[in-house]
């Protein structure tokens, strides 16, 4: 298939890529931009191992035709750290077991950045429905719920340190 | 030393692990994410037919499309391999047969996947078809078109153990159950699809082919290398394998699985780099799952609750090649042992050969099914006895020091507590059948070991060797072949290593899985690492801090057994240390940043005046760290050690044929309630919550313990309710991970992990196995709570809402639903149970005119 040239905003930064018109966003951020870390699980949109933020919304990647995210703003997890340091939800993750094999742990980052964008403080209820939406063969979900627990907590109180 | 030492300061503490930043920033390297100037990709042809001749295969056309670098057959490298030195059945790519759907018959090397896949069309390959075998009992009748020639029946191998008098034994009970149980067949389904990247280096000295690199998504680099060395005919050491991060394994990656070895070849072939990543379909076919599982049971007990005796008759379906077959079987009767006091125990186990996809070894390795059966039928005993079911367990624990009727020792045995604190934690004597209509609580028990103690290569060797080496800065480095998984092994060495040290986790570096940079173990499966590899690095580090002591001993003028080596400092035993002098060392690393640094000097780390001032002071009452890394590198001259680890001949088992498998040296254990409720209407099963408590030893790192109580107890729980691998003649009909129904988020329970510390004699600072025994006792937990809430007792896993009604309906003299109301007649009576949800229409694949499965059954008939 003949490629096209397509321009990707991808963590803040706009990129000149030449990819074929059926490519998937999933495999030219893996392939052709080297961001490895939005993993494939599955073929199927079923996993979530790939999700990604399109303009703030948590998207699967392996279901996104990458040309039609042209203009869009793209977040990947390597877009999550702060600064260079780790990110709340990536230490919180850490601290409490959020992660053991490590494999879907960016794409639920990425619906947990999703979620919390939209509910800062969500419930535990919200949260079990918003991280069925991703897949997990490790951790039984249990240590997630407080590894978010915790980043909420340290969100709302870095926030009243600084006001 | 364990009982004395229980001031620690780096174990017993929550620790995140020590590669999570990689995890949860995207910047940790899988195999699927690494690639190489150069690399090809590699796709893999799969027998469409369950059983067939390959009668001949024709590549041509593939290899005539632009793109495709090179087609690789099975004669490109015929020599067989297979896990078990007893079982090399298995061929990289078929060489004269194919044995299930997903079979491998040749790999194509292209420029790009869609190449790669768009020649795999072009490959024409002749089949002749034979009759294929699907069930078990069935399978074990063949008497012609064997899976395998040499084995007769397709059986690949039957134990026949009995230990005690088993007659005698049942002739004493006073209530005896009997039963089938089966549980379904499962899989590991880890969220990273097993991917290999294979290179060759040009031998410098003779210009062709040299070394050949492979980057592997193993739990065992060491098999790994000793397989590519069989298949490729190549020295090990010409072979280096790595292990970058692993998406969880599960055991699925504890074996050879073929694209491994298919990578090399291909990368031979093509003579260039070539990367194989499965497609989720074919980790499915890859499988190496936990066998469907016929246990026929009898278990006998007294009106005091105790077991008098226990016959188990167990077939397991195992695929299409031995792969850890003969083990799986061996533990499922082994490991009726070591849990409870049985007197007597007989045993018939029989792996089965079927025209499937081979199962192996997944979490729990074969003793789960089994546990499911007996831990099912002995909450019935108890209630035929009018015993509390958590009683009638207390009621049969061993007295350890012991050994088994079946030759296992066990030693530590946190077993009683274990029930003790989940009965108390989940109100079970308040609760239990007190609860409303259609919910119940259930409570079962299980166990598992701390890595076998006779490895599967049969050789002397130590299972587990690590290197340490500490430099001049203090900077410590650990090499271990221990695998990290995701279960935490690297963090878990570098908290030994530290501990032992007495210097910071911040010290440690873990170099792991690297067949040329570290020595060599056997892996990461059946839960052996904290134990084996835990032994060994705890050795290393303590011969490294005799060298360091004896250095230290001389500048501080005192014995070296005197000496105490905590946070970063080296200090006399009986000094008050350590307040003050961490104060002190405050004061020194504040000096350090805020004076003028005059050059660098010895250990890099004090300096200047200070460095100066610490000198003149002659003798000391105390060092840092590096202070007394610097004297012993002084004085040794380098500064390095080793250890290794091989279980003591004493835990190494009995006599019988077959007792290599099930010694350990040292078991875990644990105990668990299960809070359910049972829909009448709908047969649906909702798990509220599982308090599971599990006897590790000690728990070096509680989240990380935490972490592996609960995903054990959570898996099990998919195999309870969910999951299982529905077939149609050999071919797969769920192989996605929503068919498949593993659980997401909503479908889980909130698990309570208890941890129990019952400091085991020989475990490194007492510390046993915690990611796999409490899987086995989710299942039974869960059956006999669906049995509390409404009465009836479910054979067959997992429990889904067609089987708890159909159990419901025959229990109230109902007529049974026929859910396959509709359904293809065709297909197989097992099938038909699930209700058509998953039934494909369409043909299944092409079968030969004899094919017993092609034989047309009523609907609700059998096989």
């Amino acid at each position: 298939m003949k490629k096209e040239l397509i321009e990707l905003k991808v963590n803040g930064r706009t990129h000149e890529l030449a990819i074929e018109p059926n490519a998937l966003l999933l495999d030219v951020l893996r392939r052709d931009l080297g961001l490895t870390g939005s993993k494939r699980g599955c073929d199927e949109s079923s996993c979530g191992a790939c999700t990604v933020l399109i303009n703030g919304i948590a998207m699967l990647s392996c279901a996104l035709l990458a040309a039609s995210c042209e203009g869009q703003e793209i977040t990947t997890i390597e877009g999550v750290s702060e600064h260079g340091s780790l990110a709340v939800i990536q230490k919180a993750y850490g601290d409490w077991g959020g992660a053991q094999c490590g494999y879907c742990t960016p794409g639920f980052i990425m619906t947990v950045k999703s979620l919390l964008r939209e509910n800062p403080d969500p419930s535990k209820e919200d949260v079990r429905n918003a991280l069925s939406s991703n897949l997990c063969r490790c951790t039984g979900y249990n240590q997630m719920y407080e590894a978010i627990r915790a980043a909420v907590a340290a969100e709302r109180a870095g926030m009243a340190a600084k006001s | 030393m364990n009982s004395a030492m229980t001031d620690f300061s780096i174990i017993g503490k929550p620790t995140a692990m020590v590669d999570a930043a990689g995890k949860t920033t995207g910047g940790g390297k899988y195999a699927d994410d690494l690639s190489v100037p150069g690399m090809l990709i590699g796709k893999i042809l799969h027998s469409p037919y369950p059983h067939a001749r390959i009668k001949g295969i024709d590549t041509s056309r593939a290899e005539k499309l632009d793109g495709v670098v090179a087609v690789a057959i099975g004669k490109d490298a015929p020599n067989p391999f297979g896990i078990l030195p007893v079982g090399h059945d298995e061929h990289a790519l078929a060489l004269d047969k194919v044995r299930y759907v997903g079979d491998n018959v040749a790999c194509v090397v292209a420029v790009s996947e869609a190449i790669a896949e768009k020649a795999l069309e072009l490959i024409d390959v002749e089949y002749e078809l034979l009759p294929a075998y699907f069930d078990p009992e069935e399978s074990m009748k063949a008497e012609s078109d064997l899976i395998h020639d040499h084995k007769p029946h397709n059986i690949e191998k039957d134990y026949h153990h009995v230990f005690g008098d088993p007659e005698k034994g049942f002739a004493e009970a006073d209530h005896i159950a009997e039963a089938r149980f089966i549980a379904n067949e499962v899989t590991h389904a880890a969220m990273e699809p097993h991917c290999t990247l294979a290179s060759f280096e040009l031998d410098p000295h003779t210009g062709k082919l040299g070394r050949l690199t492979v980057q592997s998504s193993t739990q065992v680099p060491y098999y790994l290398q000793h397989k590519l060395s069989l298949v490729l005919e190549m020295p090990m050491q010409q072979i280096r394998v790595i292990k970058p991060l692993v998406g969880g394994g599960f055991g699925g990656k504890s074996e050879v699985i073929p694209l491994e070895i298919i990578a090399a070849i291909a990368a031979r072939k093509a003579k260039a780099p070539v990367k194989i990543t499965y497609t989720r379909e074919e980790v499915f076919w890859a499988h190496r799952g936990r066998p469907r599982t016929i246990v026929d049971l009898k278990t006998g007990v007294k009106h005091d609750g105790r077991i008098t005796a226990v016959k188990a008759l167990v077939v397991q379906d195992g695929g299409a090649y031995c792969s850890y077959g003969v083990v799986t079987i061996l533990y499922s009767g082994a490991l009726l042992g070591a849990l409870y006091d049985i007197p007597n125990i007989q045993y018939d186990g029989y792996r089965v050969l079927t025209n499937k996809p081979a199962c192996g070894a997944m979490r729990g390795h074969g003793t789960v099914n089994v546990r499911f059966a007996f831990e099912s039928q002995l909450d019935e005993l108890a209630q035929k006895i009018g015993m509390d079911p958590a009683e009638i367990r207390l009621r049969n624990l061993l007295k350890p020091p012991c050994i088994t009727v079946n030759s296992l020792r066990v030693q530590s045995y946190g077993l009683p507590e274990c029930i003790e604190r989940t009965v108390e934690r989940s109100g079970w004597k308040r609760r239990k059948g007190k609860l409303p209509r259609g919910r119940g609580l259930g409570v079962a028990c299980s166990h598992y070991v701390s890595g076998a103690a006779n490895s599967i290569i049969r050789s002397d060797m130590p299972h587990s060797t690590v290197n340490i080496k500490i430099d001049r800065d203090g900077g410590v480095v650990v090499y271990t072949g221990a695998s990290e998984i995701g279960q935490g092994s690297d963090t878990m060495t570098a908290q030994i290593a530290a501990e032992a040290l007495g210097c910071s986790l911040e010290r440690v570096r873990v170099i792991a899985a690297d067949t040329d940079l570290t020595p060599i173990d056997i892996g990461s499966y059946s839960s052996r690492v904290t134990f084996m590899a835990g032994n060994a690095t705890l050795r290393a580090a303590e011969e490294v801090r005799k060298m360091i002591a004896a250095a230290a001993a001389k500048k501080m003028d005192c014995a070296a057994e005197d000496l105490v080596f905590r946070e970063d400092v080296v200090f006399k035993k009986g000094s008050a240390l350590p307040i003050a002098k961490r104060d002190q060392l405050e004061e020194v690393e504040i000096t350090q940043s805020g004076a003028s640094v005059s050059g660098r000097v010895e250990g890099q780390i004090l300096r200047g005046s200070l460095q100066q001032k610490r000198k003149e002071e002659g003798p000391k009452e105390w060092m840092t760290f590096e202070e007394a890394v610097v004297a012993a590198i002084d004085f040794h001259g380098a500064l390095t050690g080793t250890g290794s680890y091989a279980p003591p001949p004493e835990a190494r088992g009995g006599k019988h044929k077959g007792a290599g498998v099930g010694p350990s040296p040292a078991y875990s254990y644990s105990a668990q309630v299960a809070e359910v409720s049972v829909d009448e209407e709908t047969g649906e099963v909702t798990v509220h919550k599982v308090w599971a408590a599990h006897d590790c030893g000690r728990a070096l790192n509680p989240v990380a313990v935490e972490g592996q109580i609960i995903g054990s107890v959570w898996m099990g729980m998919g195999q309870a309710l969910t999951e299982e691998m529905v077939w149609k003649d050999g071919m797969l009909m769920n192989a996605g991970l929503l068919e498949y129904r593993s659980p997401s988020s909503v479908e889980s329970p909130e698990i309570e992990p208890i941890i129990v510390e019952s400091v085991d004699p020989e475990g490194p600072f007492g510390a046993k196995e915690c990611s796999e025994g409490s899987l086995a006792a989710t299942i039974p937990a869960i059956a006999n709570a669906i049995h509390d809430a409404v009465g009836v007792r479910l054979h067959e896993s997992p429990f889904t809402p067609e089987r708890v009604l159909a159990a419901l309906r025959a229990k109230k003299k109902q007529k049974a639903l026929n859910l396959a109301e509709g359904v293809d007649l065709t297909s197989p009576a097992r099938f038909r149970e699930h209700g058509g949800a998953l039934w494909f229409k369409g043909k299944g694949p092409e079968r030969h005119p004899l094919d017993p499965a092609r034989h047309e059954m009523p609907a609700g008939g059998a096989d």
